[in-house]
């Protein structure tokens, strides 16, 4: 699937980049013509993304089979051949996309498009932000598409720089601090997954051919062609399978304490991004001194992130430790909904209300995915589907009340329904979409984690959904302190939504009262993808790999 | 004999070059004394020039004047990073406001810079103890002269005076170390002591340990020159009151110097050549000398105290010296494993260092000649006066982190790979650990610039083209050697052979 000779999946990604380089020729006087462009590049995406739903082939089920994968775009990035005492190096520009990461890829490019148009009254150096604001998006959208660890890092690192500078440089009062802190636990997690892919490099052989295929070992074994070279790969799909590992090498074998470790640096890299309890410090201070654009991309997308890297890389690599911390992991993602929901609730701050309310969504995300079926799986991936949609949503709704009252306190308000009537309806969707209520999309995909946490953990799963009647109770109160009640003096004059704002709010909207009602489109995608990553948890062994890898 | 005279006088010619530059440079000073730039010009000719002869050694694996010096790949990779070094400082000083105030004679500063980079080169190759010595007293001799060159600023002189004091001592400690090797082995080349010191260290406890004070007291020479810890102290000090020229220069090309002579010294001296059955790559020391332990300590201490103390500094400058003791930790993790795969990641290290550290101290020249200041509260705002200087530092200080898709990022993952594949996986997670204490002091430098602005009066930083050029020159491959390596990493394989070694 190619456009004028480049892959579909490069063009997604790499179009931002060209949109951040016509950002930085245009003079800064123009600030239109920058809006205007970043709004192009993101429109485009959504273009692709709306592309890639309809050509992607939902019987193919990817994960570790590269002949599953789709729209597949494969080079030779870094190749230094070898010398008596170092093998050859090979790094591919490997880019692929299964059940999984579509569903991630058209999220990311839906929000990043709603965050270019929310950030359409931003002043300040407006060069400097939509640069930095299509960088960000080239980051995103490369994590979700890339096969290859050693790209992957890269575009999960390309990522930590311009959010540093989104938060620092435009964000609120205690914006220094915030960015920091995100940029120090990131880098945190990040430096500790170079080390377990360095060590994951160095335990994985393939065979690579001439012409650049990469084969299995056991492909290897069945018959080896002419001129095959055994070399070290940052392949994905080649680290997942037990085959390929070198005998003796550090992470060879099942459940050897070493393995242990290199999941746990893994572990510990997603989790400070998803976050998990308890590394989630970094998330409340972020998001409240974030602008609204940029913690719309944040919950929106860059959560995401944790638990794809889960799903993607520390699930399939080491299931055999998966599994043997699968009830810690889910002990966390209990800790994070129940915890998250209670801190939630004695918030005054709207926005750090919606930031914990995160953690504790994520928290459903962590339970669906420990329970290794394909119900919380499905439940897993499609709640970071609808936690992308409505806490988007809700991060909007905080930023058109700021916008106008500029303040946040929950306790100020009241009375604001007859004086905002769009707003509130939009709000009450959202809320009511966060809360779980059946009809709306965050009820299908909370209900699917916890059908399938509880089938694996029973007692956890039902202290977890606890969680639902806190989450009703903190939401149902933000609404009534803004909402009802008399309408103070000096809110007499706030004016209801406007078009922008409307049109962002009712698309999120939209997809998340039909997806409620009908949500087989997104199932659909992901469902033979979380069927073979279903299996592959519960019996440790892949389906063989298929030739030309 | 005189054919072998004449062989080794045309593999000296690199050598040979800088020397006769040096030479020129006096007499050039001599005629044309009210215009610098002739000698500036003269000088960057000599560099180029040698750089070009240094080309044309690739391959070269011969020792020359009986054995005092080696011209193998090894050396000749360490040499063209002093030169390229070399190049880019006199490129800077032809640029820099502090040394260019009316009045002042550059024609000596040129040429002791000819003679700083000369005693470096002899560094990379030296391969007998007294050669050595020799190289270390004329890089450090000229090295104090000029980090005292701006003798009006109360703080070159300081940094001279102490540079000299700490210098005297260590390298009469080293000379004391060399002593002790000499009457053990009764050899001052380093392939005779390697072949003499088995018999010595049959000898017992008492032998073993004059072997290790001696060791020890040569480490202190080259701890002194790559600025490690506890060999550190005069480090912030000097990088802080000498001309930043020197500075850069120092933090690169004498390290480059210090790291070649240290692996020579240990690799050549203390190689185990009976050892059977290992890895292709790999070597093993020679049992009873533990200096591989010694080494692993001293990375630690350098890496971690140099990243900690940085946290602390204001001076930019002063913050780089120390970023300068980590990264020494870093490379001297390389030393550590014992295989061609370290030397090699070292070497990748110091081109990637070369080109984000050069930058980066080009950068606080370009802004202290308009500011006059290289405090960090100064800072504030310049991205808002002048984006592409700030953004320029920004990437060579990110490059400095190691964060991908800058070249930095490519040497902490050649260090920490040949650091996991050689089993020392807990030294890979000091290092990694560090690299996050480093993010939040160079963090600290964006914040000023970017995050942080100033009253609007002050005027911005101009550039000439030629400081643009300059800045580019530097940028592009702190980018581009982050996306596409091969070449660096090929020609770093390339170079871990070392005269004598199998």
């Amino acid at each position: 699937m190619e456009i004028a000779g480049i892959g579909i999946l490069s063009w997604i990604t790499f179009l931002p980049v060209v949109g951040m380089v016509v950002v930085l020729m245009l003079p800064k006087e123009k600030k239109d013509w920058l809006r205007w462009t970043a709004l192009v590049v993101a429109a485009l995406q959504v273009v692709l993304g709306a592309f890639l739903f309809m050509r992607f082939d939902r019987s193919l089920a990817g994960i570790n089979t590269e002949s599953g994968m789709q729209f597949l775009e494969k080079f030779s990035w870094i190749d230094v051949r070898s010398v008596s005492w170092f093998g050859r190096l090979h790094i591919e520009y490997f880019l692929g996309i299964d059940g999984i990461s579509v569903v991630m890829v058209l999220l990311t490019a839906l929000i990043s498009f709603i965050a270019v148009i929310s950030s359409w009254n931003i002043e300040k150096s407006l060069k400097g932000y939509f640069a930095l604001f299509l960088l960000l998006d080239t980051g995103m959208m490369g994590v979700f598409v890339s096969l290859d660890f050693f790209l992957f890092y890269v575009f999960w690192e390309v990522m930590l720089l311009p959010m540093y500078f989104l938060i620092g440089v435009w964000g609120g009062p205690r914006r220094e601090y915030a960015a920091i802190k995100f940029f120090l636990y990131t880098l945190l997690g990040s430096v500790l997954m170079l080390l377990a892919m360095i060590a994951l490099y160095f335990s994985v052989n393939v065979y690579i051919d001439p012409a650049g295929g990469l084969h299995s070992l056991a492909e290897a074994a069945r018959g080896m062609g002419q001129g095959w070279e055994k070399i070290y790969t940052f392949n994905m799909l080649a680290m997942m399978d037990p085959g390929n590992f070198v005998p003796g090498s550090l992470l060879a074998g099942v459940d050897t304490s070493m393995r242990y470790l290199a999941y746990g640096a893994l572990f510990i890299a997603f989790a400070i991004k998803v976050p998990i309890f308890p590394f989630h410090t970094w998330l409340p201070d972020a998001h409240v001194e974030a602008p609204t654009p940029i913690s719309v991309i944040l919950a929106g997308v860059l959560l995401k992130m944790g638990t794809y890297g889960l799903l993607r890389i520390s699930f399939p690599i080491f299931p055999d430790a998966m599994r043997h911390f699968a009830w810690e992991l889910a002990l966390l993602g209990v800790i994070s909904m129940v915890y998250g929901a209670l801190v939630a609730m004695a918030q005054t701050d709207f926005k750090k209300l919606i930031a914990y309310s995160s953690v504790s969504h994520m928290g459903i995300v962590v339970l669906g995915m420990s329970s290794m079926n394909t119900q919380g799986l499905t439940g897993a991936v499609f709640q970071m589907f609808n936690h992308g949609t409505i806490t988007a949503m809700l991060f909007l709704i905080v930023g058109v009340i700021y916008d106008r009252a500029h303040t946040r306190g929950l306790n100020e308000f009241g009375g604001l329904m007859n004086q905002m009537p769009r707003y509130a309806g939009a709000m009450t969707v959202a809320f009511f979409a966060a809360l779980g209520l059946p009809g709306l999309s965050g009820f299908i995909s909370e209900m699917f984690s916890l059908l399938g946490a509880f089938q694996t953990f029973q007692t956890l799963t039902i202290i977890g959904a606890v969680t639902i009647v806190l989450t009703a109770g903190y939401m149902l109160w933000v609404l009534q302190r803004v909402f009802l009640g008399p309408l103070p003096e000096k809110w007499k004059d706030l004016t209801d939504m406007n078009g922008r704002e409307t049109f962002m709010l009712a698309t999120l909207g939209i997809i998340v009262i039909f997806f409620g009602i009908y949500p087989a489109p997104i199932l659909n995608l992901m469902n033979s993808s979380l069927n073979t990553l279903a299996a592959l948890l519960q019996h440790g062994a892949p389906a063989a790999m298929t030739s030309g890898m | 004999m005189s054919d072998h005279l004449l062989n080794d006088l045309s593999l000296f010619a690199p050598e040979t070059a800088i020397t006769l530059t040096l030479v020129a440079a006096i007499l050039a000073d001599l005629i044309f004394r009210r215009t610098p730039l002739v000698v500036a010009a003269l000088v960057l000719a000599g560099f180029v020039v040698t750089g070009l002869l240094l080309l044309g050694q690739t391959g070269v694996n011969a020792s020359i004047f009986t054995g005092m010096i080696a011209v193998d790949s090894f050396a000749v990779f360490f040499k063209t990073i002093v030169v390229l070094a070399g190049i880019l400082v006199v490129v800077f000083s032809m640029e820099s406001g502090e040394l260019n105030s009316p009045g002042r004679k550059l024609g000596e500063y040129y040429a002791l810079l000819c003679a700083a980079a000369l005693g470096m080169m002899l560094m990379a190759g030296a391969s007998n103890l007294l050669m050595m010595y020799i190289a270390i007293e004329l890089s450090s001799l000229s090295s104090y002269l000029l980090s005292g060159y701006t003798r009006e600023a109360p703080d070159s002189s300081e940094a001279s005076l102490k540079y000299l004091i700490y210098g005297a001592v260590s390298s009469g400690l080293m000379l004391y170390g060399i002593s002790l090797m000499y009457g053990l082995s009764g050899s001052l080349d380093l392939r005779a002591i390697n072949r003499a010191l088995p018999q010595v260290l049959s000898g017992g406890g008492a032998a073993s340990f004059t072997l290790l004070i001696a060791g020890v007291l040569a480490l202190a020479g080259f701890g002194y020159k790559i600025s490690a810890v506890p060999f550190h102290f005069w480090t912030p000090d000097v990088y802080e009151g000498a001309p930043i020229t020197i500075t850069a220069f120092l933090s690169v090309a004498s390290k480059a110097g210090g790291f070649a002579m240290m692996i020579r010294f240990f690799k050549v001296t203390f190689i185990d050549a009976g050892a059977v059955a290992l890895p292709a790559g790999t070597w093993a020391t020679l049992q009873g000398f533990h200096w591989v332990d010694l080494v692993a300590i001293l990375a630690v201490l350098s890496m971690t105290i140099g990243n900690l103390v940085a946290v602390w500094q204001n001076n930019l400058k002063r913050l780089l010296a120390y970023s300068s003791i980590a990264h020494a930790g870093y490379m001297l993790t390389g030393v550590v494993v014992l295989s061609n795969q370290g030397l090699a990641a070292i070497m990748v290290y110091f081109g990637v260092y070369l080109f984000m550290n050069l930058g980066a101290f080009y950068c606080v020249m370009l802004i202290a000649d308009k500011t006059g200041s290289e405090d960090i509260d100064e800072y504030k705002g310049i991205g808002g006066r002048s984006p592409f200087l700030a953004v320029a530092l920004a990437v060579f200080l990110v490059s400095l982190t190691g964060l991908p898709p800058t070249a930095g990022f490519i040497g902490k993952l050649y260090l920490f790979a040949a650091l996991i594949n050689s089993g020392w996986t807990w030294l890979a997670i000091v290092a990694a650990l560090n690299s996050v204490i480093a993010l939040y002091y160079y963090v600290r430098v964006f914040r000023n610039m970017f995050l942080r602005t100033e009253e609007p009066s002050s005027p911005g930083i101009t550039l000439s083209w030629l400081q643009n050029a300059a800045l580019v020159v530097l940028l592009v491959p702190t980018l581009l050697l982050g996306l596409y390596f091969t070449p660096l990493v090929q020609l770093a394989q390339a170079s871990v052979r070392l005269f004598g070694t199998p």
